[in-house]
């Protein structure tokens, strides 16, 4: 680390920090401060991934936080100042200019080996080398890359990691790096479509690894030009892979999930509670000899032991299609903070078709990121991407027949908007008859229920139904449900 | 060893003692680990380390535990573990008999003696606080039990004292180095993380699991293991209900080993791809997905 980092001292530059992550809404309280200050007293300073790993640990209280910290990390506590190159240098041709296909050469031989180290070297020197923007433009203006070169004058007025890759063009050497891996391999395994399905999947991995380092490097040359409050307000969203929905109302998206996650937590107490109360388990007989303390050993009172805690289960189907695209941030938050509390949970996404994504709802997930992967997932569309809640239905019942029993609560979340398709009545009242408790969060305002090609005022009669606009009434009626 | 704010004895000097220290009882440590054990040593915090199963979260404390020489305290959490499993019970039974056998003497003399020592049936909480050894504390798979038993573990890792209404007060003379894990199948409370370091503990670097794999099943040679970690890596990148864990790749390993294989070929991937996945519909897809079949 530089000398250039703490300009007004440790402890305010810690506080900065701390401020940046909360900016990104990384939640981070006093207490965590403080015990990050005590971190840095204990770490070597001078070790730098130390110093990561202390600071993260001290900050940071679930997993999906830590793209956002590594990306804040890497501009408040640079590797370096300018192109920082390590071993790896790029070619350079006779006039001067990056020789580019050597440069592929060389990634290609990196690719093959899977050198992680040399990759990210060569990432540096390759936002530095063709990155760069305006007057700059050319190699070594970080200073360290090729001497006697730089005679085109200015320092850069940015860089861009499109311009970068785009001369690289990384993802176009797979074909080649796979050409060497199967040189490599032993003449049996040569032509085993197995091992090639594997030494394809692993390559792109990589390819997609190095853009990220071109696109994190780029960032932090950034900030050093136009200051890192700048590059983090704009790099570090993009470099997280938030999709737009999130950096278009991020404030009121925090307010959201501030308000919906607790709700989670309400929910499981109130399940906890009533489960406690609803019958008499067997007698305990340890309580009971206990109490008989006090009447000499003569057990007068019983005490019945708890009943065993039967988790409930929670089935959850959303609609995520086009029209309820802002309803879908609602939804996924909420299901993410009922994830966070029931262990048995199913929760399942539908357009035309339907699909179970219960895997993505890993505690701490970044929430577009899961968007973003439930829209990829197969079998979501199956023919024309927009709602028909009939065949999405069917698909559900059919697929999965067992996913609904006795002890589930369904939860429907989704506007009732059928396109003018079959509802599927039927078959969403056989779901809901087999279910202990069926309930539907509608996102439109109670008027329009019916209009157009509403189906809701139908399905109201299968199960009922709860209109849930804002984060204070999707609160409420939530409050309100699953009563066990 | 040195000691920290507390006046408690540390274990460690530097991360890299504890790399090695962690390493001389084979266990291969991350920059990560290796920096979040220190901290929770000097500090004094209890560390919470959350990650999927299999990633080797159990045996950290182990290791932290046999690499200081310190006692390794276990509480085991599951659905439905309570105050009496993990902290402290009365022996009803033993008592009884006592206040039987003393029956005509007086009663109050006959209560102090019942409630005493001698009829306190210490669980791992209480435990690891009235022990005079160093000692390590791992609540294991925290996120097992109920959402109440984070309150009772909130008040004993606050400041390392139990009340016993009967006893009085019983504080640590020697706080626990404590490690709590989770497999994160739901979320802990904000106020027990908050009382704690936190580590997300993934899976492992390649370069990292191929030591472990080494140092696991040596038997294995270098190549094969190498190979070995490269399949592991792209099993984790496929939409599987349950990827392959670092316990995995050694079941794996040792499995070829056992079945005298010397490469991976498609014909040994296939016997012995049950070993590393174990759901029927993960193994159908891979196999489908990697062209296997
Ligand atoms: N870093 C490591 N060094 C050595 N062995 C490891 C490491 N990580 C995992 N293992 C091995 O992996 C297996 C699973 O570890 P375990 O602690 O049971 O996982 P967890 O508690 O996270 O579910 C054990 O056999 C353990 O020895
Ligand atoms: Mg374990």
């Amino acid at each position: 680390m530089t000398a250039t980092t703490p300009e007004r001292g440790l402890p305010a530059h810690l506080v900065d920090f701390v401020q940046a992550l909360r900016r990104h809404h990384v939640d981070v309280g006093p207490g965590e401060t403080v015990d990050a200050a005590a971190v840095m007293a204990e770490i070597d300073l001078l070790r730098r991934e130390q110093l990561r790993e202390g600071l993260a640990a001290a900050l940071l209280r679930r997993s999906g936080q830590r793209q956002t910290f590594d990306a804040l990390f890497e501009l408040w506590w640079p590797l370096g100042q300018g192109a920082a190159l390590g071993e790896v240098a790029l070619p350079y041709s006779e006039d001067g200019s990056v020789d580019v296909d050597a440069l592929r050469d060389l990634l290609a031989e990196l690719l093959v080996d899977g050198d992680t180290a040399a990759l990210s070297e060569l990432a540096r020197a390759v936002v530095d080398g063709l990155g760069a923007l305006g007057a700059g433009r050319g190699p070594g203006s970080g200073g360290s890359g090729g001497e006697g070169r730089d005679g085109q004058g200015g320092p850069p007025s940015g860089f861009s990691s499109y311009q970068a890759l785009n001369s690289v063009k990384p993802e176009t050497l797979l074909a080649r790096v796979l050409a060497e891996l199967r040189t490599r391999r032993q003449a049996d395994a040569a032509d085993s479509p197995f091992a090639e399905e594997v030494a394809r999947r692993e390559t792109r991995a990589r390819i997609a690894e190095f853009r990220r380092m071109v696109q994190g490097e780029t960032t932090r040359r950034g900030s050093e030009i136009r200051g890192r409050e700048a590059a983090a307000r704009t790099g570090v969203r993009r470099q997280a892979e938030q999709t737009d929905f999130l950096s278009a109302g991020a404030d009121t998206l925090a307010d959201l999930r501030r308000r919906v996650a607790p709700l989670g937590r309400h929910l499981a107490t109130r399940l906890a509670a009533r489960r406690r109360r609803a019958h008499r388990g067997p007698i305990d007989m340890r309580r009971t000899l206990r109490r008989s303390m006090s009447t000499g050993g003569v057990p007068v009172n019983l005490v019945h032991r708890r009943p065993r805690p039967g988790r409930p289960e929670l089935v959850l189907l959303c609609d995520v299609s086009g029209s309820v695209a802002g309803f879908s941030h609602f939804t996924m938050m909420l299901v993410q903070a009922l994830r966070e509390q029931f262990s048995r949970i199913r929760i399942f996404c539908f357009v035309d078709g339907c699909v179970e994504v219960t895997d993505l709802f890993t505690p701490g997930a970044d929430l577009a990121g899961i968007l973003t992967e439930v829209h990829s997932r197969r079998g979501l569309v199956a023919w024309s991407g927009h709602s028909d809640y009939g065949r999405a239905f069917e698909r559900f019942a059919d697929r999965w027949p067992d996913a609904v029993t006795d002890r589930s609560s369904l939860l429907v979340l989704g506007d009732a908007r059928t396109n003018h398709q079959d509802p599927g009545l039927g078959v969403l009242g056989a779901v809901v008859a087999r279910a202990r408790h069926a309930h539907w969060l509608n996102p439109e305002p109670q008027r329009q229920w019916g209009t157009g090609d509403s189906a809701a005022i139908e399905y109201g009669r299968v199960m009922p139904m709860h209109e849930c606009r804002t984060a204070a009434q999707l609160a409420g009626v939530v409050g309100g449900l699953l009563p066990v | 060893m040195g000691s920290d704010a507390t006046g408690r004895t540390t274990f460690f000097d530097s991360v890299d003692d504890v790399l090695a220290r962690l390493g001389e009882v084979g266990y291969l440590a991350s920059t990560a680990v290796a920096t979040t054990v220190f901290l929770a040593d000097r500090l004094g915090k209890p560390l919470l380390v959350e990650g999927p199963a299999g990633v080797g979260k159990t045996e950290l404390a182990r290791a932290v535990a046999e690499a200081t020489h310190a006692g390794l305290v276990r509480l085991q959490c599951y659905e439905g573990i309570d105050e009496a499993r993990a902290l402290y019970e009365w022996n009803h039974a033993k008592q009884l008999l006592r206040i039987q056998a003393s029956q005509g003497q007086d009663w109050d003399a006959t209560r102090d003696d019942v409630f005493s020592e001698e009829f306190l049936l210490t669980r791992p909480l209480l435990t690891a606080i009235r022990r005079d050894e160093p000692t390590v504390l791992l609540v294991d798979e925290t996120d097992k039990a109920d959402v109440e038993v984070e309150g009772l573990l909130l008040e004993v890792l606050g400041d390392f004292q139990v009340t016993v209404p009967e006893l009085g007060t019983i504080t640590a003379t020697q706080r626990p180095f404590t490690l709590l894990t989770s497999n994160a199948t739901r979320e802990l409370s904000e106020a027990l993380k908050r009382r704690c370091l936190f580590l997300h503990l993934d899976f492992p670097d390649a370069e990292l699991e191929r030591r472990i794999v080494a140092s696991r099943v040596p038997q294995l040679g270098e190549a094969l293991a190498e190979e070995l970690v490269r399949i592991i890596g792209v099993l984790r990148g496929l939409d599987l209900r349950k990827a392959p864990s670092v316990s995995e790749t050694i079941d794996w390993a040792r499995t070829l080993v056992a079945l005298g294989l010397d490469t991976l070929d498609d014909d040994a991937v296939r016997r012995s791809l049950g070993v590393v996945l174990k759901h029927r519909a993960d193994l159908v897809k891979a196999s489908s997905e990697l062209r296997l079949n």
